[in-house]
């Protein structure tokens, strides 16, 4: 399983780094490596409102689909539009290319609440992966 | 998984864990559902060879003077049509009409015949079959004794013809030759559920491993149950327990062409005649997205805002890089060409209806963009 230490992950298998005031989401290793080939990735549109943990899209492989959830409250300020036709890009670079959205954090959200590399291991470890 | 020693295990299942497959419990086994990835293995079994353990699935031996007449009576195929060293597809139906199974009746010689069955159906099946006075004490459940190999794609019968006894070139689609395979003595049966040519083998549950490994040597690719069941959807295949079920009836479901109404009374003959004088309320019809968004069973189809169906199988079609699958639609709005709509999560997909055996090959009859 493949981290990055300059992130911060949910325990729902995004992860989230802050860059220049904007939240970046996309999914794990772990969880692209659990979902199998992905086929279709499925993104709300730009100015969506997002509450903190709610659904903002769905990632599909070709066993099941899985929804995608925001990691911080905010609005969507923009949406990888290459997962329309790349979706492989969700297996090969689940940290780099398959970005998913960005989000403008709401006044008073922070990643705080999100886990460490360190912590996020653990926790994919203990649930018996 | 904590149940994983409740579940039993193939003759193969040493196998899976050696290639690190990732399995998953189907049927009260414990089955690959992938090796390297679906997408891989099924464009595999389109364009050269993969091999699938299909040893779940029930064997059922049945010997004896007057057993035709029983499997006659049970099977809504005509047994009589066969003759040594064929088989056919068939099913098990209810008195309801409804069906109990889809099988597959192999005749290996004059009374004595080789029931393919499925792995969830088999143990009530093994009743079912017992229950009938002919065939009571003439049923042999072969299916802890052997494995099952599906070697299917362009090249299985090349594959398989490097170490085998038997002339495959001469066995027909549907024919049935015992031999060597390996050194191993097997029933190779040119049947398969993919949609290619190919051969599934049965051996001794102790040589499967070496006839499994042998494959793979000679370049044979191992196939979960991902890929097989993406390859039998793209192909328009039915499966029990999403095209086909208790409450389904084989008319609705597009398989009269393996119910022989007029061979003699069997079990649902009636309820079946009956039902296709009425003719089906609904139709089993492709579906292909204009999108990627699989259509999964359960999602409902709707067509000028009224909702005329629901989806019963879907698939990503490696071969074909789109989202396709099979739904009941209401018989009046089930054509091929008609644009509906899928619902996926609340929102309304893009689809168009086709004939099943058109999923593979619908790309270019001009019914579907394959544009979002």
């Amino acid at each position: 399983m493949e981290l990055r230490e300059d992130r911060r992950y949910s325990r729902t298998h995004e992860w989230a780094c802050l860059e220049e005031g904007v939240v970046i989401v996309g999914i794990t290793d772990h969880a692209q490596c659990e979902l199998g080939d992905v086929v279709y990735v499925e993104l709300p549109k730009v100015g969506a409102q997002l509450d903190q943990d709610a659904v903002f899209g769905a990632v599909e492989s070709v066993k099941a689909v899985s929804d995608l959830y925001a990691p911080v409250a905010g609005t969507v300020a923009a949406v990888n539009e290459a997962l329309a036709s790349k979706t492989e890009l969700v297996n090969e670079d689940p940290y780099g290319q398959a970005w998913m959205i960005k989000i403008q954090p709401a006044p008073g959200a922070s990643l705080d609440h999100l886990m460490s590399s360190s912590e996020y291991e653990a926790y994919v470890q203990e649930s018996g992966h | 998984m904590s149940n994983t020693n409740e579940l039993s295990r193939t003759p193969l299942h040493g196998e899976h864990l050696a290639l690190k497959a990732r399995m998953v419990p189907f049927a009260g086994r414990d089955m690959p559902v992938q090796y390297s990835g679906v997408i891989e293995e099924a464009r595999a079994v389109r364009t050269h060879v993969g091999i699938f353990d299909i040893s779940h699935m029930g064997r059922l031996r049945i010997v004896g003077h007057s057993v035709t007449q029983g499997i006659q009576s049970v099977t809504t195929n005509d047994v009589q049509l066969l003759t040594p060293g064929k088989a056919q597809y068939s099913l098990m139906p209810l008195a309801t009409g409804g069906i109990a199974d889809d099988i597959i009746v192999y005749m290996m010689a004059e009374g004595d015949y080789l029931l393919v069955v499925n792995a969830s159906n088999t143990a009530r099946d093994i009743d079912f079959l017992r229950s009938v006075d002919s065939l009571d004490g003439m049923l042999t459940d072969c299916t802890n004794a052997t494995a099952m190999i599906a070697v299917q794609g362009p090249g299985a019968c090349a594959v398989l013809q490097r170490e085998c006894s038997a002339n495959l070139d001469a066995v027909p689609r549907f024919g049935v030759a015992e031999g060597r395979l390996y050194g191993c003595a097997v029933t190779l049966c040119r049947t398969g559920y993919t949609g290619e040519d190919g051969f599934e083998v049965i051996c001794d549950a102790e040589d499967a491993a070496a006839v499994w490994r042998s494959l793979i040597a000679d370049g044979a690719v191992p196939c979960g149950l991902g890929a097989r069941d993406s390859l039998r959807t793209e192909a328009g295949y039915p499966l029990y327990g999403h095209e086909i079920s208790e409450t389904t009836s084989p008319v609705e479901a597009g398989l009269m062409w393996a119910v022989k109404l007029d061979k003699g009374d069997f079990v649902g003959r009636s309820a079946i005649a009956a039902a296709r004088e009425r003719g089906p309320e609904r139709k089993l019809m492709g579906v292909v997205m204009a999108d990627r968004a699989i259509p999964r069973q359960g999602y409902s189809v709707s067509f000028e805002g009224d909702e005329v169906g629901s989806v019963t199988s879907g698939a990503y079609s490696a071969t074909r890089g789109i989202a396709l699958g099979m739904a009941y639609v209401r018989a009046d709005v089930a054509r091929a060409g008609r644009r509906v709509e899928v619902v996926i999560r609340g929102a309304p997909h893009a689809a168009t209806l086709v004939a099943k055996k058109d999923l593979l090959t619908c790309r270019t009859d001009g019914t579907v963009t394959g544009k979002v």
